[in-house]
């Protein structure tokens, strides 16, 4: 796929209308600056997991590739922000360089890890999963098992440390994010909202809605694997009850990984 | 001998930075660092640390510090806040030994927002994924995570103290009064029609009140997107979000890693500084520069970095009369 991404901008900086974004070439990504000193790559507008596969392509070349000047690359659904020191690379060449490894980065099949991941749905810990459970008319029990049922993709980090976004939820658990963001949710909350699943790792007031807690830390400063999951894994929650919960709580706390990795 | 830098009291806001805890954007980290990188770099370049070395921030809430344990050298590089030693007012660039318990008190003056305390020496704090950089939201670096308060103890291990009497640093190119900030439009700016851009980049936006190290509030006639919802995307420091209401948010320092509105343009490096030293109420524009000419900005900010720094002493005289008359130094010459 020929991209010229030299020809984005006018001398002004403003975009050059029509062929701007690149060739309107079907699949093409688009280049688009961030500031002097990023670049993001843009795969697609939507949360789609073929579109998925291609930024993490980029994101192995672009780690395999020693490129001088090259900062870090940040995956998202859709797009890879690359961060570069423009005093020591080049745009045109960082240009040239993505454009070259898409060209002959042909997006293989995932390597992604698969995580089996231990959840406590139990109301005392699961604490909006009676609201959930409300607004979808069904037991929460039922929108347990349901969470419980499917494969989630991590697509990205953000928001927080070690808040990992998740594709894969169910319709029937569709539910609408808050209009006003709760108080502050427990550590290592399970959360769901707006179509997306989601671990969240740190604390925080939050628009989703908790219907469980894991003893797993998806990020511990306290632990030699300080992120346990990366984009591009695949996990599974694993339903505990309470008691369980509280025992393998006091392992993780020690350091330990709970969660179980296959693949 | 190690150094203690003894804090006796401090406003809101006053944290220890380094130059950022880079590489774990991909993990949800924020890199935090300073709000204005090159004044920071300026601080250390005074004392010949690496730039990246950790000073505390100071915010418009201010501080008031002593030094206990040995001598140290320090800086102080940034806004026009007001500086006291022991009695005595400082320029607002400057570099001292800080004799044990001399007093040295930093507060608000008539410009900026963010003064940097320099050490020579290494504030000696536990990194986090490799950096001292403190990010409140998470809790992460700094002393225990959060702002510094009254009573802290910030320990410097290596101190050093040669510099001697206070002198003034001549940081010509530190002097960037707020007005026009330069931007590479995008990366969604054609989320917005070009009338839209027009007036974003017409103006004049006056910054909000409620700005933190997270964000800058602009206040201003609304623009609006096509539409105000993307698929989240990653976020630079400088990047100009707007969200419905139509009042663009710069993301600052600790801002979020990713984040679902579009964002019309990006502030160049060079001039992100320039924007955080603006204060709630100053007005300021944006004006649109192309990718190379950003990077020579940012050349030109590193070779100003990299240059020697005058230093003139300081002579009392250098103050003025009103200063001398309230402090009774001059009685019987005005009589």
């Amino acid at each position: 796929m020929a991209i010229d991404p030299t020809t984005n901008r006018d001398p002004t900086g403003r975009t050059v209308p029509g062929a701007a974004r690149g060739p309107r070439v079907a699949n093409a990504p688009r280049l688009l600056d961030v500031g002097e000193a990023a670049l993001v790559v843009e795969f697609g507008q939507a949360v789609d997991p073929a579109v998925h596969d291609r930024v993490l392509a980029l994101d192995a070349a672009l780690g395999a590739a020693s490129v001088a000047g090259l900062g870090e690359c940040v995956p998202t659904y859709r797009s890879l922000t690359i961060h570069y020191d423009p005093l020591i690379l080049d745009r045109a060449q960082l240009c040239r360089t993505v454009t070259d490894l898409l060209a002959s980065a042909v997006p293989r099949p995932r390597a992604g890890r698969l995580w089996t991941v231990p959840c406590c749905y139990d109301p005392a810990l699961a604490e909006d999963i009676e609201a959930v459970a409300a607004w979808a008319g069904l037991p929460a029990a039922q929108v347990a098992a349901r969470h419980a049922a499917a494969d989630y993709r991590v697509y990205m980090y953000g928001f927080a440390p070690g808040f990992a976004y998740l594709g894969g939820l169910t319709a029937d658990l569709g539910i609408a994010r808050r209009e006003s963001p709760r108080p502050p949710h427990p550590a290592n909350a399970i959360l769901i909202g707006g179509g997306l699943a989601a671990v969240a790792t740190v604390p925080m007031p939050t628009g989703w809605y908790v219907i469980g807690r894991t003893p797993e830390r998806l990020y511990s400063g306290a632990r030699r694997r300080t992120f346990l999951v990366e984009a591009g894994d695949t996990l599974r929650f694993e339903p505990i009850d309470a008691a369980t919960f509280a025992g393998l709580e006091g392992r993780a706390a020690g350091g330990e990984i709970i969660a179980r990795m296959e693949g | 001998m190690d150094a203690t830098l003894s804090i006796l009291s401090a406003g809101g806001g006053i944290t220890l930075q380094d130059a950022g805890r880079h590489g774990y954007l991909r993990y949800g980290i924020t890199p935090a660092g300073p709000m204005d990188p090159l004044a920071h770099a300026g601080a250390n370049r005074a004392l010949d640390n690496p730039p990246d070395t950790t000073a505390i921030e100071i915010s418009l809430g201010g501080v008031s510090l002593t030094v206990t344990g040995a001598a140290l050298d320090v800086s102080l590089v940034g806004g026009g806040f007001r500086i006291d030693h022991d009695g005595w007012p400082l320029p607002c660039a400057t570099a001292l030994t800080l004799k044990p318990e001399a007093r040295l008190t930093v507060r608000a003056g008539p410009t900026g927002a963010w003064c940097y305390l320099g050490v020579a020496g290494a504030i000696d704090v536990a990194p986090t994924l490799g950096s001292t950089a403190t990010h409140t939201r998470s809790g992460m670096g700094g002393l225990d995570g959060r702002a510094l308060r009254a009573g802290d103890a910030v320990p410097i291990a290596r101190p050093r103290a040669a510099l001697g009497e206070p002198s003034i640093l001549e940081l010509p190119w530190l002097d960037r009064p707020p007005g026009t900030i330069r931007v590479v439009l995008g990366p969604q700016d054609d989320h917005f029609d070009p009338a839209v851009v027009a007036a974003f980049l017409a103006g004049p936006w006056r910054i909000g009140a409620r700005g933190d190290r997270m964000a800058c509030f602009l206040e201003g006639d609304p623009i609006r997107a096509r539409d105000h919802n993307i698929v989240s995307d990653g976020i630079a420091m400088g990047a100009i979000q707007v969200p419905g209401t139509g009042q663009p948010i710069v993301l600052m320092a600790d801002r979020q890693p990713t984040g679902g509105y579009p964002k019309i343009a990006t502030v160049i490096g060079a001039d992100l500084g320039r924007l955080a030293q603006a204060r709630a109420g100053d007005s300021v524009r944006f004006a649109a520069v192309s990718v190379s000419e950003a990077v020579q900005a940012r050349r030109l900010a590193q070779e100003a970095l990299a240059g020697p720094i005058g230093r003139r002493p300081l002579v009392r005289t250098d103050f003025t009369s009103e200063f001398l008359l309230a402090r009774n130094l001059i009685d019987g010459v005005v009589g």
